[in-house]
């Protein structure tokens, strides 16, 4: 079995197996693209705010509705706000909220499943939790919490540091479920195959047992969730700002240009094609790289 | 297997209890207000009083425990009563769940509202796993194929653009360009004839459409990945060495092998059909179970919102046990005992 | 029942012979055949009699004494009917009333203590049965009785009681002189419901009637054939309503749901819907769906005001919940706010025009009352605000010692002039936001937005630090207007003592927390000044009072507005009443 001859291995083998992975992730043709246009788009939104200079909160009022030009590259909105300053602030912050909101929803959801599937003894009480978080109406749980700590963390960090925080906690706190459900199910079926058995025994111990063997064969669900995560993460934060939950209400986030400017699409076309566009590009590359890696880490397909 | 079931159904009664309280609880503390919605024009005073005419100044226990009564006994009374015929009790006097907003019977109006959300979100749900499950199939066996990847494409795109925007487009171009598609439901239509049923598919077409595509992206992903995961896998391989017909390989043994996530997806998938499409219903104006539950939440309707997330616990809950009666079924190796 | 047909078959005749000598005088006059279709009904054999109107917010219940929202009001107005409402120029016209009691046609007591009204004759409910005196005392009392929670509850303010002269008079009796007696049966707010089917249906029985709530009885232009709680109401013609050849309209269905701007598109767009109701979106939304062709706009200017609150407290959220933006007598004064130049420069370097272009265009006007109409009420005495002066308001800063900082932002004693301003979630209020943040800035302030979900801002949950009366922000933006005509009860509600705390469960209307003695003063004397000239001068000297002040800057006077179909005809906007107040006389 491959798994085992990781675990054995001497630390200056780890090195070459992530050599092995390197090299299948290279011959991987959409993971690569993937990478190129993830950079791309990273690069953009933390680089471009200094090559284009232009504030995007300033209202240009001579300039509402503008169509493209040499000033306003992607046009401006109903207010005179620079369209390509919005979509480059809007990415930090859609990025970021999308990553980190995604990682905690996927480490809380992974662990809830792994644990849940794994451990009988924890399966019944982890499992009605789930219930209970997929049962509780979203919006009155939002307010709840928005009402409970937005002065606190707006005192303690500042308005948007604190509301990063908040929406962050919000979202993954809401989207960990479906990944928790299906990953208890697969492995609910791994911890059941000749391998685990096998480890077990010969005396592994369970915790490494789940580290070793039962995390690495559900990756692929994983990655499928991470993936949709992030898009699902963009888009709740702009129903968030939306419903006044989320930042203040002049400040650009993707999701948030999309929504406000869905009503102007017969009349500036640019003010909802840009923003969706990015979100579909970096939800397209994140799940190219992790097609790409999800191939790379198989044993079974490297040596191919 | 019986005795899991028995099992958890047994626990399912406190697991639901909980959830009930845990809501109740929840709506409680939200800052929403049954009045909130009145013009400014109607004073402070009368706006007191009518929180009060709403029982809304009781004790948070004894408006949970009203609830319970009517819930869990007074609405089932009723609906036996209604079902046979007879008069049990002194069922006059029974107090039902009555929401705050129409002061009428909760249940009843979820009962109106019933028709349309299985039509739309049913109907769009059948739609998304009809086109997911063999596009998620043909994408993993011809892994990056060109269909392969067009179905990546254009899956991902449908996941990362929202309902309200592909809603929007699909009526600007249907409705205002080409007038072919009305963009409002008419939820007092009656399919009697073959002309009405057209009339009825028209009007269901758009959001139907626009709800399986947003299904349809999320399962294929998942059906995707678990197939390409077991193509890999040995007994795929002694399958075919044994000279076994590569789509009897594909059909009977890898597809029963991947079932687990998306049948996952798919019993989680089908309470929220329940709990209807927010955003879906709100653009065409559907006014189904998810238009009720949104409007009742923005109105602080506490009954109303109490009443349908807890039919919408007892469905998930339900269905989570079905899929994982269904794991057992789909790998027998799976034990619960 | 057959001597109460006749005298309308004999009125019908003549009526339709008027129709028939206009037509052929206005032909001969030269006049276009549309604007005879405007003034009178001339039915064609194949015409499309039914319309339908949308409202993007749903009808919950029929009984607008059990939910006060506009849209159950109005919904309701098809079918119940008031004494007496107000037209689209706000002048008040009798209904189920022969005539306006005044003071001169002795229908108005001359202690101010009572008002009588005198009832049309032979005019009969829905169901055949006679409306008499009987169904307005037992209307009155409905709302009355104290477990109701009747949301028309103000307009019955100082009501001794009702009572029934004769068949067809009725004497309201107050318990304080009221030089305005008009609240009881007036608007679209009071309607009149029938006193034999609601008569199981009062107090603590009243929200369980579903069956009359959802299907009064009405004396109106139509009658309710189903009623769909939250999405559709389908009506039928009144075949007894009281007037001859009305409504026109055989059918109504009014549907609800979805937003604003869907509504528009249904009508304007797709040309599916007839009319639909209050479109609050942004101008060049609005005129590109116009260039469609299919419909028009039809709006009505009444008293809306969008305006800014200047909180006149300390909101300091590290100060505790025993102090945060409470007046506790004046002693807990906003840092900067209680500043009268900084609250006068706030409002010089707003340019309201702006405003009125990006976000409202032709159904909105730069406004600097906040008693914008009727126009005897109207003041004069602050038209400079049209023009914005950034100058002078820079001036004003400097010279009250708010230098700016090395960051720009003006401070004194360390104290900077940084905002927190809140108003409730809607797009074209987020757009205003954004443009009075950037026209503060150029004078040096520092604005914080903030955008609260409606339900919570508008909800008064004392538990909750996000309402409009908790007011935890420096300032705040919506809109507000008044019932009927006379601002009397409106202006009460700035007075000192009715800042909102936790004496008044947080119940209190003067939201600015602004304290004038004079003005006090004044709010006694609007309530026993009878309607004339000196009411009318008290009563701007208030408004005065409060926007030379600045506890209250009015920003845009906002219409009433709705769109309908080109093919709809007799759509008259009433921003005084219901909008659908004259549906009978719509008309293809």
């Amino acid at each position: 079995m491959a798994e085992q001859t990781y675990q054995d291995a001497p630390l200056h083998e780890h090195r070459s197996l992530w050599m092995d992975v390197w090299l299948a992730f290279r011959n991987h043709t959409g993971a690569l693209v993937g990478v190129a246009v993830f950079a791309f788009i990273v690069l953009a939104v933390l680089l471009g705010p200094f090559l284009h200079g232009i504030d995007p909160q300033y209202l240009d009022i001579q300039a509402r509705n503008a169509p493209v030009s040499w000033s306003h590259p992607l046009g401006t909105d109903n207010l005179g706000r620079d369209m390509l300053a919005q979509m480059l602030a809007g990415g930090r912050i859609s990025l970021a909220v999308g990553f980190t909101a995604m990682l905690l929803s996927l480490v809380l959801g992974t662990g809830v499943g792994v644990l849940a599937g794994y451990f009988k003894r924890l399966d019944g009480l982890l499992m009605r939790s789930t219930d209970l978080f997929l049962a509780l109406p979203l919006l009155p749980l939002l307010l709840v919490i928005i009402m409970l700590f937005r002065d606190t963390l707006r005192a303690a960090l500042g308005p948007e540091t604190g509301i990063f925080l908040l929406i962050v906690f919000v979202i993954g706190i809401t989207s960990w479920m479906q990944t928790a459900r299906i990953v208890r199910g697969e492995v609910l079926a791994i911890k059941e195959r000749e391998f685990v058995t096998a480890a077990r025994s010969i005396g592994t111990r369970e915790r490494r047992i789940v580290a070793r063997h039962v995390l690495p064969n559900v990756m692929s669900p994983i990655m499928v969730s991470a993936t949709l995560g992030i898009a699902n993460a963009i888009i709740t934060e702009s129903a968030l700002s939306f419903l006044g939950l989320g930042f203040p209400p002049d400040f650009p986030t993707w999701g948030r240009l999309l929504f406000d400017g869905a009503n102007f699409i017969s009349i500036t076309p640019a003010r909802v094609i840009w923003p969706g566009l990015a979100i579909s590009l970096t939800v397209l590359s994140v799940n190219y790289i992790g097609d790409g890696l999800r191939d790379a880490l198989d044993p079974r397909l490297r040596g191919t | 297997m019986i005795r899991y079931i028995t099992r958890r159904l047994l626990f399912a009664v406190p697991t639901l209890i909980a959830i009930s309280f845990a809501i109740f609880a929840l709506l409680d503390l939200a800052p929403s207000d049954p009045t909130g919605q009145l013009p400014l024009t109607i004073p402070p005073e009368t706006r007191a009083q009518i929180r009060e005419s709403l029982g809304l100044d009781e004790a948070f226990p004894i408006r949970y425990a009203k609830w319970m009564e009517q819930f869990f006994v007074n609405e089932p009374l009723n609906l036996i009563e209604r079902a046979f015929d007879v008069e049990i009790g002194d069922s006059d006097s029974r107090t039902r769940v009555i929401s705050y907003a129409t002061r009428s019977p909760v249940v009843d109006i979820i009962a109106e509202r019933m028709p349309q959300t299985l039509w739309v979100v049913g109907l769009s749900y059948v739609v998304g796993i009809l086109i997911a499950l063999p596009i998620g199939i043909v994408s993993a066996y011809r892994q990056y194929s060109w269909f392969d990847q067009v179905g990546t494409f254009v899956s991902m795109v449908g996941f990362s653009v929202p309902t309200f925007f592909t809603g929007l487009v699909a009526i600007i171009l249907f409705s205002v360009m080409l007038e072919w598609l009305p963009s409002i439901y008419d939820t007092t239509h009656r399919v009697t004839d073959l002309a009405s049923f057209w009339v009825q598919i028209k009007q269901i077409i758009m959001p139907v459409m626009v709800l399986a595509f947003y299904n349809a992206a999320q399962l294929s992903r998942f059906m995707r990945s678990s197939v390409l995961d077991n193509l890999n896998l040995d007994y795929v391989r002694t399958a075919r060495a044994k000279g076994m017909r590569e789509r009897a390989v594909l059909l009977v043994h890898v597809l029963r092998n991947s079932m687990i996530p998306v049948v996952t997806m798919i019993a989680l998938g089908i309470p929220t059909i329940f709990g209807g499409a927010i955003i879906t219903e709100q653009i065409f104006r559907v006014n189904g179970l998810g238009q009720l539950l949104i409007v009742a939440i923005q109105g602080a309707d506490i009954p109303m919102v109490q009443t349908l997330t807890f039919l919408f616990a007892v469905l998930i809950v339900g269905f989570n046990l079905i899929a994982d009666v269904l794991y057992g079924i789909l790998d027998p190796r799976i034990r619960y005992d | 029942m057959t001597s109460m047909h006749r005298p309308r078959k004999t009125l019908a005749m003549p009526y339709n012979r008027v129709v028939t000598i206009t037509l052929t005088a206005a032909m001969v006059a030269g006049c276009g055949p549309d604007e005879i279709v405007e003034e009178f009904v001339v039915p064609e054999p194949v015409e499309n009699r039914h319309v339908n109107i949308l409202y993007w917010q749903a009808v919950s219940t029929m009984n607008p004494y059990l939910s006060g929202g506009t849209k159950e009001i109005e919904a309701a107005s098809l079918v119940l009917e008031p004494l007496a409402n107000y037209d689209d120029s706000g002048a008040m016209v009798p209904v189920l009333a022969a005539e306006i009691p005044t003071r001169e046609n002795g229908g108005v007591a001359d202690d101010m203590l009572s008002i009588t009204w005198r009832l049309k004759q032979d005019v009969v409910w829905a169901d055949g049965t006679p409306f008499t005196a009987r169904d307005v005392v037992f209307t009155g009392e409905y709302c009355l009785h104290e477990e109701v929670g009747c949301s028309a509850d103000a307009s019955f303010t100082d009501v001794d009681g009702f009572e029934a002269l004769d068949d067809h008079t009725v004497r309201v009796t107050f318990s304080v002189a009221k030089p305005v007696p008009y609240g009881p049966f007036v608007g679209a707010v009071t309607p009149i419901i029938q006193a034999e089917q609601f008569k199981d249906c009062t107090g603590l029985r009243a929200p369980e009637c579903t069956t009359e709530n959802f299907g009064p009885i009405g004396t109106g232009p139509f009658k309710v054939d189903e009623f769909r709680a939250n999405d559709v109401i389908s009506f039928s013609a009144n075949e007894r309503y009281r007037e001859p050849g009305k409504p026109w309209m055989k059918t109504v269905t009014l549907k609800g749901g979805g937003d604003a701007a869907s509504s528009a598109r249904a009508v304007l767009e797709t040309g599916e819907y007839d009319y639909a109701w209050n479109l609050q979106v942004e101008p060049e939304i609005l005129e590109q769906m116009l260039a469609a062709g299919k419909g028009e706009i039809v709006m009505g200017f009444g008293t809306n005001v969008e305006r800014l609150v200047i909180n006149q407290t300390n909101a300091d959220s590290s100060l505790g919940p025993e102090r945060r933006s409470l007046l506790l007598d004046g002693t807990n004064p906003h840092p900067f706010l209680s500043d009268p130049q900084v609250r006068r420069a706030l409002s010089l370097a707003i340019d309201r025009q702006l405003l009125v272009e990006a976000g409202y265009g032709r159904t909105g006007r730069v406004t600097c009352n906040i008693v914008p109409a009727p126009p005897v009420y109207a003041s004069t005495a602050n038209e400079g605000c049209r023009e914005p002066d950034p100058e002078e308001a820079k001036r004003l800063l400097d010279e009250a010692g708010w230098v700016p900082g090395a960051d720009g932002v003006r401070a004194k004693d360390g104290v900077r002039l940084s905002i927190l301003y809140q108003t409730s979630t809607n797009s074209v209020r987020q757009g205003t936001q954004a443009l009075i943040k950037q026209m503060w800035q150029q004078i040096g302030v520092e604005t914080e937005l903030r955008n609260i979900d409606g339900g919570v801002f508008f909800g008064g949950d004392p538990a909750s630090p996000d309402t409009y009366q908790k007011f935890y922000a420096d300032v705040e933006m919506y809109t507000s207007n008044f019932q009927g005509t006379d601002p009397e009860f409106y202006m009460a509600a700035w007075v000192c003592e009715e800042a909102p705390g936790p004496d008044n469960q947080w119940l209190g209307t003067n939201m600015s927390r602004g304290c004038s003695a004079e003005f006090d003063a004044l709010v006694e004397e609007l309530a026993v000044t009878p309607y004339g000239e000196q009411r009318f001068a008290t009563a701007k000297r208030m408004n005065d009072i409060v926007v030379q002040n600045h506890f209250l800057i009015p920003l845009i006077w906002r219409a009433s507005t709705s769109a309908r179909a080109k093919s709809l005809k007799g759509v008259r906007m009433n921003p005084w009443d219901s909008e659908l107040w004259n549906i009978e006389d719509w008309h293809r």
